[in-house]
């Protein structure tokens, strides 16, 4: 094993390019591996082949195979082996291949990887990144279109985060990668192609890791969106426009911890509020935002917070997940709902 | 029906048998030169941390029973497994104990009072993972041996694996039971440790019980042989006989160290106590098995050795005696006095940086434990309206 990866003299690209979501997140990946020698990527078939999805593209060949590592086919042999890793000095940064596919990594993430810092008192912790694309409407066969966010936001110790746009991509990836905390950065696959301004240049501080967004300024209704369901937002917001309705669109980007001063201010002003998810409606992020909004914006609330998103049934096959995916229709049924209170 | 793993047939790596006695069997040159190092002081050195640890056991189980611990899970039987394990070590060596190594805390240094932590119920970890190089306490059966090898493959990316330099060069021990091998982290530790060709030994101690449960119901196949198909050699020995432990694990520790892979050690011994202070082993194994691995008890034999070999004078023995004696005191004091501190701890080290919603949780805690009015909206904003929520 070489101690240092033989690799060419990287320069890194600078200025604003038009990205890709998946282009946006390799491009961070590769900031972060040039920046940081204790970076490591882990995952199945990440290396020649890039990922199942390319966000790795390239990278092996980069930074060697010491630093963008082709694991076994284990789960939590990856999140085991990252956690000795992380607590030997390294970041690593593991790639779990689809959402469906980390349960056999369950145990480790959330019994071992969310309370070494706590258990230990703070003497050591274990900053590992664990990248989960996650979301339907690809057409996928079972296991590949989940949206589990919400069992690991139960989970204290881990943070979770989703970016909606090429450009959060690209710095949410540095900063998770750069948090002391373990980050659970689940990947919206569904909007992998869709593509984005990117400020090459942006800085990285910790900001995406906390703080909630709002993409679109509105008085009657707020819509809260995060990951692949912002776009449907802020399609929706289009639409009510049309109907002579303003709708703010707020994307969360954290949902561990939930921003909530920024949903609150919102629908302080807007007096309703619909959340719009793909995973089950049922003990989910929606159901924690409607509390903690019903909470403090009691007597601004014109209507019940309302949620749209998945039913309590396993991810149905890919020939319905249309009718089961969140759609601007069904927002914009949940909207007229708010209004008729 | 037969198991393999009752012992019979298969080999057992022994230097000394149960009476005290050195033996010369084929093909075990190699373990006897590696023993020849121990000296009567290092013999001594090793007898002592046995003893120590033996003393401790009884006075943590007797906190227990006095209501000082929540728990305590003894490891009697097993001294010579850890003791001798652990004094193959060399300091930037790095241990990953499951929870009952007490003997190889004990050879570590970790602090004896700090041992007790955990099982207090005053802390979940008890001390610093990188003063002894020894990571804290693993309660999920299995999952720590995946990561020492991810430490292991940390190591060889430090390159303080094979550099031929013994100040430098280090490896991993892990540390498990026999119940542990049936769980799929420790078979991915192989395959990961195999494949990286990491610098990890793998340290089974079956002590024959996974609480109630046979090693005979947990495999077919002695375990020493578990990491045969993952390309990982093993060597089963007397888990009772401290010179053949520590002779396994010096010569498992320096293939590790030379860059020449991870090993399995199936240490076969027996515990003889309870699985932890909550147990009833009367309801599953008989006076009669007890009975006969008390009679293989092993601070008995290294003490049959040393007298045999004239290396327990009195003086030591005296010294050892007052040893245990200020172990025992300080641990019956001093446990008494472990507390977590303010109930506010709690909120501590969850996150490394500021996280919103433990943030929430402590100020409104730290309200309600003050006597102050209802906090109102969880969140730091202020309330819309004065009668706010409720908690």
């Amino acid at each position: 094993m070489t101690t240092t990866a033989e690799r060419r003299e990287t320069t890194m690209p600078s200025g604003t390019r038009t990205l890709t979501l998946a282009k946006a997140i390799n491009e961070g990946l590769r900031r972060a591996l040039a920046n940081d020698p204790k970076v490591l990527l882990m995952g199945e078939d990440i290396g020649p082949l890039g990922g199942v999805f390319r966000v790795t593209d390239g990278l092996q060949e980069e930074f060697g195979e010491d630093r963008v590592v082709d694991t076994p086919l284990a789960e939590s042999g990856i999140l085991g082996t990252a956690i000795g890793l992380a607590l030997r000095g390294y970041r690593p940064v593991c790639e779990i291949q689809f959402d469906g596919f980390v349960f056999p990594a369950f145990n480790q993430i959330t019994t071992q990887l969310a309370k070494l810092r706590y258990r230990s008192r703070g003497a050591v912790g274990a900053p590992v990144v664990v990248r989960i694309p996650y979301g339907g409407g690809i057409g996928a066969v079972e296991h590949h279109s989940e949206s589990p966010e919400a069992l690991f936001a139960h989970t204290p110790g881990l943070r979770i985060v989703t970016p909606a746009t090429p450009q959060d991509a690209y710095t949410m990836i540095q900063e998770a990668i750069t948090s002391p905390d373990p980050v659970i950065f689940f990947e919206p696959k569904g909007r992998y192609w869709s593509k984005g301004e990117v400020d090459l240049d942006a800085p990285v501080g910790s900001a995406t890791l906390n703080a909630a967004k709002v993409v679109r300024a509105g008085t009657d209704v707020t819509l809260v969106a995060y990951g692949p369901t912002v776009a449907t937002a802020l399609k929706s917001a289009e639409a009510l426009e049309v109907e002579g309705r303003s709708a703010e669109v707020v994307d969360l980007r954290a949902i561990s911890p939930i921003d909530t001063a920024t949903i609150v201010d919102s629908v302080r002003k807007t007096g309703r509020c619909v959340v719009i998810h793909e995973a089950p409606m049922y003990f989910g992020a929606g159901a924690e935002i409607a509390a903690r909004v019903t909470e403090e914006c009691f007597y601004s609330l014109e209507a019940p917070v309302l949620r749209v998103g998945g039913f309590h049934i396993p991810y149905p096959v890919a020939k319905l997940e249309h009718d089961y995916l969140p759609s601007v229709d069904r927002v914009l049924d949940a909207v007229d709902r708010a209004f008729a209170h | 029906m037969k198991h393999e793993t009752d012992g019979g047939d298969v080999p057992l790596l022994q230097l000394l048998t149960p009476d005290g006695t050195r033996v010369t069997t084929r093909g075990t040159k190699q373990y006897r030169d590696l023993a020849a190092d121990l000296t009567p002081d290092r013999l001594r050195a090793m007898y002592h941390d046995m003893v120590l640890t033996r003393r401790f056991d009884e006075e943590a189980t007797a906190l227990q029973r006095q209501g000082e611990l929540a728990l305590y899970a003894p490891a009697r039987g097993q001294e010579a497994a850890q003791v001798g394990s652990a004094h193959a070590l060399r300091p930037q060596d790095y241990v990953f104990p499951s929870y009952r190594e007490h003997g190889v805390l004990q050879v570590r240094g970790v602090d004896p009072v700090d041992r007790l932590r955990f099982y207090r119920g005053s802390d979940h970890g008890g001390w610093d993972p990188n003063e002894h190089n020894v990571q804290m306490y693993t309660v999920v059966i299995g999952a720590q041996a995946l990561h020492a090898v991810g430490y292991a493959m940390g190591m060889q990316r430090d390159g303080v694996v094979g550099t031929g330099d013994d100040a430098v060069d280090a490896a991993v021990v892990t540390y498990f039971g026999d119940g542990a091998t049936s769980q799929g982290d420790v078979s991915e530790a192989l395959v990961f440790a195999s494949v990286n060709n990491s610098p990890v030994v793998f340290f089974c101690q079956n002590n024959q019980w996974a609480i109630s449960v046979p090693t005979s119901k947990q495999t077919k196949v002695p375990l020493y042989r578990r990491g045969e198909g993952f390309g990982v050699p093993g060597v089963r020995v007397d888990g009772n006989d401290v010179l053949a432990v520590y002779a396994a694990t010096t010569e498992a520790l320096q293939r590790a160290r030379r860059g020449d892979g991870p090993t399995f050690i199936e240490a076969y011994t027996y515990r003889m106590g309870a699985h932890t202070t909550s147990d009833d082993p009367t309801r599953y194994r008989t006076s009669e098995q007890e009975e006969l691995w008390a009679g293989r008890d092993p601070i008995a034999r290294l003490e049959a050795l040393l007298r045999a070999e004239g290396a327990l004078d009195e003086a030591f023995l005296t010294d050892l005696a007052a040893d245990a004696e200020v172990l025992a005191e300080r641990v019956r004091t001093e446990t008494r006095k472990l507390h977590p501190g303010s109930a506010t701890t709690i909120f501590d080290d969850v996150y490394a940086t500021p996280h919103s919603i433990v943030a929430e949780d402590r100020a409104w805690f730290e309200s309600f434990e003050a006597g102050e009015p209802p906090a109102g909206p969880v969140s730091a904003h202020t309330p819309a309206h004065p009668q706010g929520g409720t908690r």
